[in-house]
């Protein structure tokens, strides 16, 4: 069973594709461009849809999708911890 | 899917353009002529009314998309023959002389000097007559290049960008090699990867072009924004279904045009592509208002792929939805035609996302019809440049 996907093996987070994922889960995931397995433990519970960092990263880290800078890291966030508006904002606008 | 043989079963218009639909439209040149346009409508079955809020007191550009938009809706090969109403005959007689040039039957009534009552009779009687004879109209076999397929996506989330958008690139990549005439838009939503679609265009010139249209839609976004647009772009929508950036929705939106496939051309709102290949539209990222501009450009099948579930639907150009989130596909499953959340499961791969899409894209052209058009969704929203007169 896979929990989340990752889209490029450069990229700093992944996407939950199920629902329920709770805190201290441990998380099958998928690297669709490489074809490869990973895994990690959440480290909050996240939705199914958000992003989980798969990298650590610092305040001010670019945080990557796609191969592409989507934005920049607001505060630490550590490998299996909900990545998404409480600590990412875009770049733009 | 092998499409090298690959055809569908079409109308083919005076033109030489070939519809996947058949309809009668009674198409009102501005607001006040929509009860009109309505009561024909019921009067006479087989026939569709598309009311619309506008048409008065606009000016300059903003007054030439408003025209174009109508005649380019009239005359998408999905419509047969039009009834054209306006409150006075001058611009009725502009827009239908204009549709007119395709070959297909037009007629226009003006109602001031008449009234409702008797503007109704007579164009009631028209589109009797009109939709009798579309009825006799027979689907003919055409090449796979006589098809014109646009796609804008909507409610988007993560799984768009990793499920549902990318299986419209893998649609688009093997429709591309075989010369149909493709569109994609949505110009705010390639904030963040406008770079990556700069570097897909064939010539330095259409990259110019792009470029001029994403720079001056941006202007406008500076001028207008009352803070950053975290609000709006992404949308509510979008945050709930964990999209954080505009960077991440762009780049997702972008898996819509492959991974092979060159942007050949640019177009402006009101402008029609002129040979096959992939055409970039410069266009609201609302949903309504592109797929409008779709239609109004002459596509006649739309491929919208959504993640929270957008449900929107166009009069004449048929919306095929995929989705590929699986709480999405549960909970809202009458409104989509594709379901790819196998994709995300690591049940399907991309290449049979794609072929899975493109058979309903097939069964759709020849007659199947979506969701969106089981449940009546015709939505027909005109983008505006700016205040009337």
């Amino acid at each position: 069973m896979i929990h989340f996907v990752v889209h490029d093996e450069n990229d700093s987070v992944g996407v939950v594709v199920v629902e329920g994922v709770t805190k201290g889960q441990k998380l099958a995931g998928w690297i669709m461009d490489q074809d490869k397995d990973i895994s990690m433990d959440a480290k909050s519970d996240i939705p199914i849809g958000h992003k989980l960092a798969i990298k650590a990263l610092k305040s001010g880290d670019a945080v990557i999708k796609y191969g592409v800078d989507i934005g920049m890291a607001i505060a630490p966030i550590a490998v299996g911890e909900h990545t998404h508006v409480q600590n990412l904002r875009t770049k733009r606008w | 899917m092998d499409l090298g043989k690959s055809g569908f079963w079409g109308y083919k218009r005076e033109n030489g353009r070939v519809g996947v639909r058949n309809h009668v439209i009674i198409l009102p040149v501005d607001d006040l002529s929509n009860a009109a346009a309505e009561a024909v409508a019921n009067n006479i079955k087989g026939t569709m009314a598309i009311p619309h809020p506008y048409g008065r007191l606009q000016f300059g550009a903003d007054l030439d998309l408003h025209f174009h938009t109508l005649i380019g809706t009239g005359s998408n090969p999905n419509v047969a023959a039009v009834v054209v109403i306006c409150i006075e005959d001058g611009w009725a007689k502009k827009v239908a002389d204009a549709i007119a040039a395709t070959g297909k039957p037009v007629a226009y009534f003006g109602i001031e000097g008449h009234g409702d009552h008797d503007t109704i009779m007579r164009a009631s009687k028209k589109a009797k007559e009109f939709v009798q004879w579309a009825s006799e109209l027979r689907r003919e076999e055409a090449p796979l290049s006589d098809l014109w397929v646009s796609t804008k996506c909507g409610e988007s989330d993560t799984t768009s960008g990793c499920g549902a958008n990318p299986t419209v690139g893998n649609a688009f990549d093997k429709l591309y090699d075989h010369k149909v005439t493709l569109a994609f838009g949505e110009t705010t939503e390639l904030t963040g990867g406008e770079h990556l679609v700069a570097a897909r265009c064939r010539t330095d010139d259409v990259r110019k072009k792009f470029q001029f249209m994403f720079d001056r839609y941006q202007a406008i976004v500076e001028a207008h924004k009352t803070s950053d647009l975290r609000d709006s772009q992404p949308t509510k929508g979008n945050i709930a279904g964990g999209l954080t950036t505009i960077e991440e929705k762009a780049l997702g939106n972008i898996q819509k045009i492959g991974r092979k496939c060159l942007v050949d051309g640019v177009l402006d709102k009101h402008e029609v592509p002129t040979g096959p290949g992939l055409w970039f539209i410069d266009s609201s990222s609302a949903a309504a208002e592109m797929v409008t501009l779709c239609a109004a450009a002459g596509y006649t099948v739309h491929l919208f792929p959504t993640g929270q579930g957008n449900v929107i639907g166009n009069p004449i150009l048929p919306v095929i939805k995929l989705c590929a989130n699986p709480r999405t596909v549960k909970l809202m499953g009458e409104h989509m035609d594709v379901d790819v959340s196998g994709l995300l499961r690591k049940e399907m791969s991309p290449d049979e996302a794609g072929d899975a899409l493109l058979d309903c894209m097939f069964r759709t052209a020849n007659g199947r019809l979506t969701a969106a058009e089981a449940l009546g969704h015709r939505e027909f929203v005109l983008t505006r440049l700016y205040e009337s007169a």
